[in-house]
């Protein structure tokens, strides 16, 4: 055995490994340019570094800019809004839990099969569908701001889409509207794999519906919307680009700024390179620390590793 | 559920929740709906407010109109390419890797894995990744809508976990009769993994049909504009275009088109699409987000 295995070390690879390698190593180097490489582009946090000129020719700065990002407010305040919003999003799974345990109780298979259709569809447009389809709804003459303001009887002093109170809930709101249906497929399948049998025994010794729920589907599908949840947590600081850059403007701008598009304001807006790269330098090292940790969470309550 | 007699609290439990059902198909479809009706209208008799539930004197000269204008066929060509093209080379790459990885034989199998598995977590941010895009010359290039989604760790592990539940008798006899690698990948694994493939496929066409960020950071060059930016770029200027589109030769039969109905007629253009394929989508990536909750 041990004799096999000195000689198997020794020779050259075999035909069989290469091809493998062959097989792999393409893929392995995409991964490799578009996913590690870009790291490389780290060390402009530690250079006082402007787009055009070159890096030999900057002056290195050491944690300056870190130091900036961490004392200023609004950066600060960038954070709060990451993490409100985030947060507030997360309502986007007990509402998929609800949807798919309420409408598994309805009797009509082909009208649950409908509902189901359609509200996963705003999963699959992108948000400048939904910056359209929103901007035709909620400006100033939209059909839900004439509507409103038909209902109270008052014009309206600030639509949806520009009112800094209520923008964060806007966002929240809009991201549900696009996600929760989606979401609810999971618990859909979790429901469908719960034990019949289950049902039948609770009802042998007379539970009603609300006790079934109660007691067999709502803990059956915790475990699901636990692991659901820790890998929403490990994803805290990741609102996205896209629906911010569609419905960001100046009056709301400061409610709801978060990091991934402030990175883009500061890099791309204001030539900050060094500044924007060490704040997505510090969210990448948070989100990675998180994602890790926090599936370490879910290993100790699903007995399954999440990554 | 087999009970055939309904009680009178379930009669109303049921008329309850189909309620609330009915309100949020409406929320959830109303949308869409609305979009189709004002596309299709009058854009002389019709007005953001106007309109609700039925189309105002139907016409598809909206349509016409819209497809006039400069540069949205282009942009539609350069979409369905990016989305064509994007999808078979995400399929062929991810479907290789997946293999490969489950192959005992391969050397630094694991470390293979993790290396795939860590780049999902990984993002440098946008600005390193804007500055190395650049530098490997992708900036103004077809590649860059193709190459750096190339490879998705997500579909990755979709696909290698459904390799691992195929029997392995099926490659084992394959390997006796002589079957290379590449051959058993090419003439065994990807015919069987057709139900996963259709999900990656479903994941990757969606995604890259919606995908803009990279043509607004890395892609000044008109030719190449995507169907999403160029209709994020009319939603922020309409009021300009249907003045143009009211003064210059796109009109033929004098009747104007509104910015609202502008705006509208190219959002339709750039949703249909994805409406026209999610019927037929759908049990594809329901059967994928399974695989992919069972191992993240």
């Amino acid at each position: 055995m041990e004799v096999a295995k000195r000689s198997k070390k020794r020779r050259y690879l075999t035909k069989g490994q290469l091809v493998l390698l062959g097989m792999t190593l393409p893929s392995i180097l995409l991964i490799t340019v578009f996913c590690y490489l870009p790291m490389s582009g780290w060390i402009y946090s530690f250079f006082d570094y402007r787009i055009g000129y070159k890096l030999s020719n900057s002056e290195f700065v050491g944690l300056a800019n870190f130091r900036y990002a961490f004392g200023d407010t609004y950066v600060l305040k960038v954070i709060g809004n990451t993490l409100i919003i985030s947060f507030l999003g997360m309502l986007n799974l007990p509402i998929a839990c609800a949807i798919a345990i309420l409408l598994s109780e309805v009797r009509f298979s082909k009208f649950r099969r409908a509902v189901q259709t359609v509200i996963t569809l705003p999963n699959f447009i992108s948000w400048v569908i939904v910056y359209s389809i929103a901007f035709a709804l909620f400006s100033t003459d939209g059909l839900i701001t004439s509507l409103i303001a038909s209902i109270t009887g008052q014009a309206p002093t600030a639509t949806l889409l520009s009112n800094p109170a209520t923008a964060k809930l806007f966002m929240v709101g809009l991201n549900i509207w696009k996600s929760a249906g989606y979401s609810s497929i999971i618990f859909f399948a979790s429901i469908t794999g719960i034990d019949p049998e289950l049902y039948d025994a609770a009802k042998v010794d007379g539970a009603g519906r609300w006790h079934q729920i109660k007691f067999i589907t709502v803990p059956s599908l915790l475990p699901t919307l636990m692991v659901l949840a820790i890998i929403q947590v490990g994803f805290i600081l990741n609102n996205g680009f896209e629906q911010f850059y569609c419905f960001v403007n100046p009056v709301i701008r400061d409610q709801i700024e978060v990091l991934d598009y402030y990175v883009y304001r500061l890099g791309m807006l204001q030539n900050d390179v060094p500044l924007s790269t060490a704040v997505s330098m510090c969210k990448t090292f948070v989100s990675v620390v998180l994602v890790f940790s926090v599936n370490k969470l879910a290993k100790k309550i699903n007995g399954q590793s999440v990554i | 559920m087999t009970k055939k007699k309904i009680s009178g609290r379930e009669m109303l439990f049921q008329i309850c929740m189909i309620i609330l059902f009915v309100v949020l198909f409406i929320i959830c479809f109303y949308p869409f709906y609305y979009i189709f009706i004002a596309s299709i209208s009058n854009p002389q008799s019709v007005t953001s407010t106007s309109i609700r539930f039925l189309p105002i004197q139907p016409t598809l000269s909206n349509f016409r109109k819209v497809l006039e204008l400069n540069g949205i066929w282009r942009s539609f060509i350069v979409s369905l390419a990016r989305t064509v093209i994007g999808t078979m080379v995400t399929l062929l790459f991810t479907s290789m890797l997946a293999f490969t990885l489950t192959q005992k034989e391969l050397p630094c199998r694991k470390f293979f894995y993790r290396f795939a598995v860590v780049s999902m977590y990984i993002n440098a941010g946008l600005i390193p990744w804007y500055l190395t895009m650049r530098s490997l010359h992708l900036k103004d290039s077809f590649l860059v809508y193709i190459l750096p989604t190339a490879l998705s760790a997500y579909c990755l592990v979709l696909v290698k976990t459904y390799i691992e539940s195929i029997p392995t008798a099926l490659e084992e006899s394959a390997r006796i009769d002589g079957a290379g690698y590449f051959s058993i990948y090419w003439k065994i694994i990807l015919p069987v993994c057709m139900p996963i493939l259709a999900a990656v496929i479903v994941f990757t066409a969606v995604g890259q049909w919606n995908s803009w960020t990279d043509n607004l950071l890395l892609v000044d060059d008109n030719n190449l504009r995507t169907l999403q930016l160029t209709l994020l770029e009319y939603l922020n200027r309409a009021n300009n275009i249907a003045s143009q589109a009211r003064t210059g030769g796109a009109v033929v039969d004098g009747s104007n088109i509104t910015p609202f109905t502008l705006r509208m007629t190219i959002t339709m253009v750039v949703t249909l699409p994805i409406l026209i394929v999610y019927p037929f989508m759908q049990k594809y990536f329901i059967k994928g987000i399974m695989i992919g909750a069972v191992k993240g």
